[in-house]
């Protein structure tokens, strides 16, 4: 749904791990636009109808974007930046520490 | 960072960076927070890394950045990234979580300056992944260089939909369409305040070339639409809408909507400031005066947290309330403050005449709200439908703090930060009232999510 403009050619890249599976993405991105650059591009299934979410508003305001990043749940993947090996998990629901 | 300071300023976008470095110039002792970690807030979004390339087809206004950018880099203003502020008091107060880390500072003089959000606008489907903000779209780009792969399709009206549908263009992004839910009524109420707004004649001219290079790329306007409707399944697979009488439908993954911006109130309200609902701008925002000056004596705000003025606006705003503090802190005195915040003044007297004229063209239509079907989750968080609310208001509940508690709409994550509004406007409708500065939920701290291990973490001597 997404593609990065090839208009940064000194860009250096990253793997991270996206429910366990392994992707390059460029450094200095967001963890939402890392995931919104794949192709199931959604951030978490809700609570209570299990409804699948992407990032609404890109800078902090509308929790959609909440996510278990290294471990951690609800961390909100548009303020946090990608880093090598950083493991990001579609949170399920309330999103229990894992 | 040290626990107290001169003059602390909340938010690094043009009015945070303008106020800092004028302030820090003086010889005030400044700490500027922010939650990025650049510079720039929203509008000047990762200003200090972006390829030249990038800049260019953002357009003039946001190199504009650059040069506030550098010169807070020069100043003497302590710069504090990945800082989130989650309680202000009219003490001078912060709870503050910096980089992860909970902490307790205060300030003599506090301005707030977190600027702006996207007016959250409700309707069926907007739940579904592939449907976002315009400025969300514009994040993406500006921070990223992640843009719309197989065509997009904007939908609202305001003046970032036109900005973004320029700057896609220029990036060689395919626009299917631009569907424009203002009412053609609202150019009529708009043109007697064309005169005035021809006094601020540069946002026009700009308006229009946006428009010309849009029709020029051959991108299909649709003006007077209604019923948007965003369908699918797991994702975004079409757009539906009214045009006349007829219902159209367009295929594609990714619809971006903008309803215009309006102040992010939840520190200033969290701080217990006097708010006042503006009827023109469909928003609550601060009461201030000229100088950013709050009902506190120790909080002050500027920029579009304050009231939507734009970047420009804001920047004259950030430097205006910085003399006032330097007055106030007898580092001026109001000869020199006059004297040097002449031409911020002149400007911001002139910027506003473009206001009355843009309120009413891109006025939100009511019916956006009260005409939703009772489907549609208002409530994104708590998945709280339309009926749901409105069942609650039949049943006697005329406020929308009183819906909340039985609903539990606005009781998620977000806080109500995207359902606020729209409650109280479907609870007005419904119950006959005038919609005003008391018909918002309640906001309380913490306005961020901070966890019980941090917040224990300020008290270490009362844990084993």
């Amino acid at each position: 749904m997404f593609k990065f403009l090839q208009d940064d050619p000194a860009r250096e890249w990253v793997n991270i791990f996206i429910d366990g599976e392994a992707v390059l993405v460029p450094d200095q991105i967001s963890v939402a636009a890392a995931v919104l650059y794949q192709k199931k591009g959604f951030t978490r299934m809700t609570p209570v109808n299990a409804a699948p979410r992407a990032p609404l508003c890109m800078m902090g305001v509308c929790y959609e974007c909440l996510m278990v990043i290294d471990g951690q749940a609800n961390r909100r993947a548009c303020q946090e930046t990608v880093k090598e090996g950083m493991k990001i998990e579609r949170q399920m629901g309330a999103g229990e520490q894992s | 960072m040290k626990s107290h300071y001169s003059l602390v300023i909340i938010g690094s976008g043009p009015a945070g960076l303008a106020a800092a470095t004028l302030a820090a110039d003086h010889g005030l002792d400044v700490a500027l927070l922010d939650e990025q970690n650049q510079p720039g807030g929203q509008i000047f979004r990762n200003m200090e890394s972006m390829p030249a390339s990038r800049v260019e087809i953002l357009g003039g206004d946001y190199q504009r950045g650059q040069e506030l950018v550098e010169a807070f880099r020069a100043s003497d203003a302590h710069y504090f990234p990945e800082t989130r502020v989650w309680s202000l008091n009219t003490q001078g107060e912060m709870g503050l979580i910096e980089q992860g880390m909970a902490r307790m500072i205060s300030a003599d003089k506090v301005l707030i300056a977190n600027g702006a959000m996207e007016r959250p606008v409700p309707f069926p489907g907007w739940t579904l992944p592939g449907v976002m903000y315009a400025g969300a779209g514009q994040i993406l780009f500006k921070q990223a260089g992640l843009v719309p792969m197989d065509g997009v399709v904007l939908a609202g009206s305001g003046p970032l939909l036109l900005l973004l549908a320029w700057q896609y263009i220029r990036a060689g992004v395919t626009i299917q369409a631009i569907l424009d839910t203002a009412p053609l009524t609202n150019l009529l109420r708009a043109l007697p305040h064309l005169p005035r707004a021809l006094m601020a004649h540069h946002y026009i001219t700009k308006g229009l070339e946006y428009q010309n290079e849009i029709k020029r790329a051959g991108v299909p306007i649709i003006k007077g639409i209604s019923s948007l409707e965003a369908q699918g399944e797991m994702s975004l697979e079409r757009v539906s809408y009214r045009k006349g009488l007829q219902r159209q439908q367009i295929e594609t993954q990714c619809l971006l909507t903008h309803f215009g911006v309006i102040p992010h109130v939840y520190l200033s309200r969290a701080a217990g400031l006097k708010h006042h609902w503006d009827h023109h701008q469909q928003c609550l925002r601060p009461v201030s005066d000229e100088w950013g000056e709050t009902s506190s004596r120790t909080l002050f705000i500027a920029g579009d947290g304050g009231g939507i003025g734009g970047a420009r606006s804001a920047e004259h705003a950030g430097r205006l309330a910085a003399f006032q503090i330097l007055y106030q802190q007898e580092m001026l005195t109001k000869q020199q403050r006059n004297q040097l915040a002449k031409s911020d003044r002149q400007w911001m007297r002139e910027d506003l005449h473009i206001r009355p004229f843009l309120e009413r063209l891109f006025h939100l239509p009511p019916a956006l709200l009260n005409r939703l079907p009772d489907n549609t989750i208002v409530c994104r968080c708590e998945e709280i439908t339309a009926g749901e609310i409105r069942r609650e208001i039949a049943s006697g509940h005329d406020h929308s703090n009183q819906v909340k508690f039985i609903t539990r709409s606005g009781m998620g994550a977000c806080q109500g930060r995207q359902c606020s509004q729209a409650v109280a406007q479907i609870v007005a409708d419904q119950s006959n009232q005038v919609i005003s500065s008391q018909s918002l939920y309640r906001v309380r701290p913490p306005v961020a999510s901070l966890s019980l291990g941090q917040l224990a973490s300020l008290f270490p001597e009362e844990q084993e």
